[in-house]
């Protein structure tokens, strides 16, 4: 028997597994509102409205989770849900009085309603140790201990605006850009297995693979290998994945870093990239104590001094990096001077200094 | 039981505290007596509390598939697997999930009786790709698990030098703010592409990601080689009624504090009778005051889309942000979208002949230069493409006259067409 070919379908049509209000009014909305963290409520142009209830998820759900989420959509809702970027899932409903039901029964059975608006909402979450070939750190794990310290602010809506954390487990940075993002940042360059590389590797790609050209080919011990200047190595990983032989991770020197201000919105300022505020922090499982605390030494302060509407990069643009430091008692260092390319567009070449 | 737990000190303290715990769940999947998972699942806990107590990773890639594609399966194969031999192979499979991320609860149950039968029971929603990642299965329940998705209606989505899973955002289907038919959009674009998705040949990845408007919530600018963005190039749509209600209700200072003085062109201004005057020729479209009254202000009618290329993280030139490249077109006929999809389609063929390898888009532009790049895909330069002029004298402009006369020729013949 000739084997099964695939169908090649491609992304599903999602109207088959809408939600009915959300069908009949494509297109046709006309406003939203919040009448409580966790619950949005739009109205159409028809005049239905529908009311959506979300809550946070652990992202990796075995399957008895995942069928708890269904019989609370089946009773409590009505058996149509979508998940968020950030795997936050939500509930559709078309009645008001069915919101404070659903709401009772997921606090009840451990789904923190919450995530909208002005709130803390679920990490965006990488692979790490439970699954990615490279990882300097866990994912689930990170995203878990945090999220246990954030749990209030996700429930609420007291923050002068939306808060989104990242966690990446490596300098790739899967996990992206975000008001607050976690990521691994390597401090020694990569141990080499020089047994393995001339079997393991494609040379010239991993060569062509390093930021700084700092690799090169080199006989070792009578075999092809490749070896690191270290000097000029930035200790990036980048030749990592295309070599497994050079070793990157490491459980003493891989530490974690701390980037603020990155912000995907086009809403008042253009989108920004993260920017280091703090690295050094020891990798430390299973609850990341050292990694946390500064996380949330920085949400509190934003939360005290940001006005209304101010995301993290807004309120530090207002404030000034000098005052950032002053008020989240980081150190400023070196490191914090980038001399990456294109590094003097972020210098000051100005006399605005606040005093 | 038939195989006894290891001992997870460290995972345990994951089960504590107020957020949802994957160790949980993954223990409720290892205590899941007779289930062919239970012994897979036993061994992976193993495993990630041996990570958790040495802090490295322990998998190492691979070569797996289906048939009849060349990617879209995560090949894990354990390094420890002489301690953890039940785990010791724990494939991913990147299932695209419907545009949008809609389910109704009979396909999650039966997304999950998949799973039960052919995986470890343990499903991401959703992985950073945009993906439903299946995690956890053995080289020989690969090609059964895909065969009974596919026939699902689901299909594999990208891994490696290829086009990637796509993502849109809720849009039209719950947002007032949409200005495009977001899953249109990304079926369009991301089904045209599946040979190159499926059959992994391009220089790097290529991602494309739709949000319906400027508060781009799929993180398209930052993340995606071709992001799509909604927009409007008409008024936007000013309710006063609603407005006097706004400002009576949460008072004038607030109104002038959190919308009139952050709006970034200075396009707003309260009247004297707290009615709100709106340069609409200097808006930016940048939403804020859109998302701050809700009721009162809303988005144009002339919608379309605008297309910006070359977003991507730091490998391995550092981050860039896209770039516009398409400042405005209408997106209503069949011509519309194909004109997107040729453009698209130019993008993928241009990359694939002049990328170096493992070179994303936004390389490629920032090594070639934007104005090779438009040449390269046909499309002509427009201001709205820079934040500012060049600063450099540097530079050769013997053909000026030329290149002025193809602009003031593109005006003439836009403004004949417009009349």
């Amino acid at each position: 028997m000739p084997p099964r070919m695939p169908i090649e379908s491609g992304v599903p049509d999602p109207f088959q597994y809408m939600h009915p209000i959300m069908v009949r009014n494509y297109g046709a909305w006309k406003h939203h509102e919040r009448p409580r963290p966790g619950v949005l409520c739009h109205t159409s142009k028809n005049g239905e409205q529908i009311w959506t209830i979300r809550a946070g998820t652990q992202r990796q759900m075995d399957v008895y989770t995942i069928r708890k989420l269904c019989d609370i959509a089946d009773q409590y809702a009505e058996g149509y849900v979508r998940f968020t970027i950030r795997s936050n899932i939500e509930f559709m409903v078309s009645q008001e009085s069915k919101v404070a039901p659903l709401i009772d029964k997921l606090t009840q059975e451990g789904f923190p309603v919450g995530g909208t608006g002005p709130s803390v909402s679920m990490i965006a979450h990488t692979q790490g140790w439970l699954h990615c070939d490279i990882p300097g750190t866990d994912a689930s794990g990170v995203v878990k201990a945090l999220m246990d310290e954030l749990y209030e602010e996700f429930i609420r809506e007291d923050m002068p605006n939306r808060v989104h954390i990242t966690t990446s487990c490596c300098q790739i940075n899967c996990g992206g850009q975000g008001d607050i993002a976690i990521n691994i940042q390597h401090t020694k360059p990569p141990k080499i297995n020089h047994d393995l590389v001339a079997n393991v590797c494609e040379r010239p790609s991993v060569v062509a693979r390093c930021p700084v050209a700092a690799i090169r080919p080199a006989l070792v011990n009578g075999k092809p290998s490749l070896e690191v200047d270290e000097k000029k190595c930035i200790c990036c990983g980048a030749c990592y994945p295309p070599c497994p032989p050079m070793q990157i991770n490491d459980p003493e020197h891989s530490k974690l870093a701390i980037w603020v201000g990155g912000n995907h919105s086009n809403a008042r300022s253009k989108p920004s990239f993260q920017k280091l505020v703090a690295a050094g922090i020891p990798n430390n499982p299973p609850r990341w104590p050292e990694a946390a605390a500064i996380v949330k030494k920085i949400l509190r302060v934003y939360k005290e001094d940001a006005r209304d509407w101010e995301r993290l990069s807004d309120w530090v643009a207002r404030i000034g990096w000098p005052r950032f430091f002053e008020l989240t008692e980081l150190p400023f260092t070196k490191f914090h001077i980038d001399n990456w390319r294109g590094a003097r567009r972020s210098l000051n070449a100005s006399t605005h200094i606040r005093f | 039981m038939s195989k006894p737990l290891h001992n997870t000190p460290m995972l345990d303290q994951l089960e504590g505290g107020p957020w949802p715990s994957f160790i949980t769940g993954i223990k409720r999947l290892a205590t899941d007596e007779g289930k062919s998972y239970q012994p897979m699942m036993i061994d992976l806990l193993g495993q990630l509390e041996h990570s958790y107590q040495t802090r490295k990773g322990y998998w190492k890639g691979g070569t797996i598939g289906v048939i009849g594609y060349g990617g879209g399966v995560i090949p894990r194969f354990s390094e420890v697997a002489s301690q953890f031999p039940a785990s010791k192979e724990f494939h991913t499979l990147r299932i695209q999930p419907p545009a949008g991320m809609h389910y109704n609860t009979a396909l999650i149950r039966q997304l999950c009786d998949v799973w039960e039968k052919h995986g470890s029971g343990l499903i991401a929603f959703h992985g950073q790709s945009g993906d439903i990642m299946f995690q956890g299965t053995t080289s020989d329940n690969v090609q059964s698990a895909f065969d009974e998705l596919n026939e699902m209606g689901f299909d594999l989505g990208g891994a490696g030098p290829a086009v990637r899973t796509g993502m849109s955002c809720v849009g039209a289907a719950r947002c007032e703010q949409s200005c495009a038919n977001e899953q249109k959009v990304l079926r369009t674009l991301v089904n045209n592409f599946l040979d190159d998705m499926h059959r992994p040949a391009l220089p790097y990845k290529f991602k494309f990601k739709v949000s319906g408007c400027p508060n781009d919530c799929m993180n398209s600018i930052e993340r995606a080689d071709m992001a799509i963005i909604g927009t409007w190039r008409d008024d936007m749509k000013v309710d006063q009624a609603e407005v006097k209600t706004f400002v009576s209700k949460k008072s004038r200072k607030y109104v002038i504090d959190n919308v009139i003085s952050r709006c970034p062109t200075h396009a707003l201004s309260l009247n004297d009778d707290d009615s709100l005057a709106v340069d609409n020729r200097n808006c930016v479209r940048c939403m804020h005051c859109i998302n701050v009254m809700t009721k009162a202000l809303s988005v144009g009618d002339d919608k379309g889309i605008t297309v910006l290329m070359g977003g991507k993280r730091t490998l391995k030139i550092g981050d860039l942000m896209g770039t516009v490249i398409i400042p405005f077109m209408k997106l209503e006929t069949q011509a519309d979208y194909d004109r997107l999809r040729g453009i698209a389609e130019a993008t993928i063929e241009f990359f694939a002949e002049n990328a170096l390898e493992h070179e994303r888009t936004g390389e490629m532009i920032e090594r070639i230069g934007l104005v090779n790049f438009l040449e390269g895909i046909g499309v002509d330069v427009d201001p709205n493409m820079i934040s500012e002029p060049r600063q450099c004298s540097y530079v050769r402009t013997d053909t000026w006259d030329e290149e002025a006369e193809k602009w003031f020729t593109r005006k003439a013949e836009q403004q004949a067409a417009a009349t």
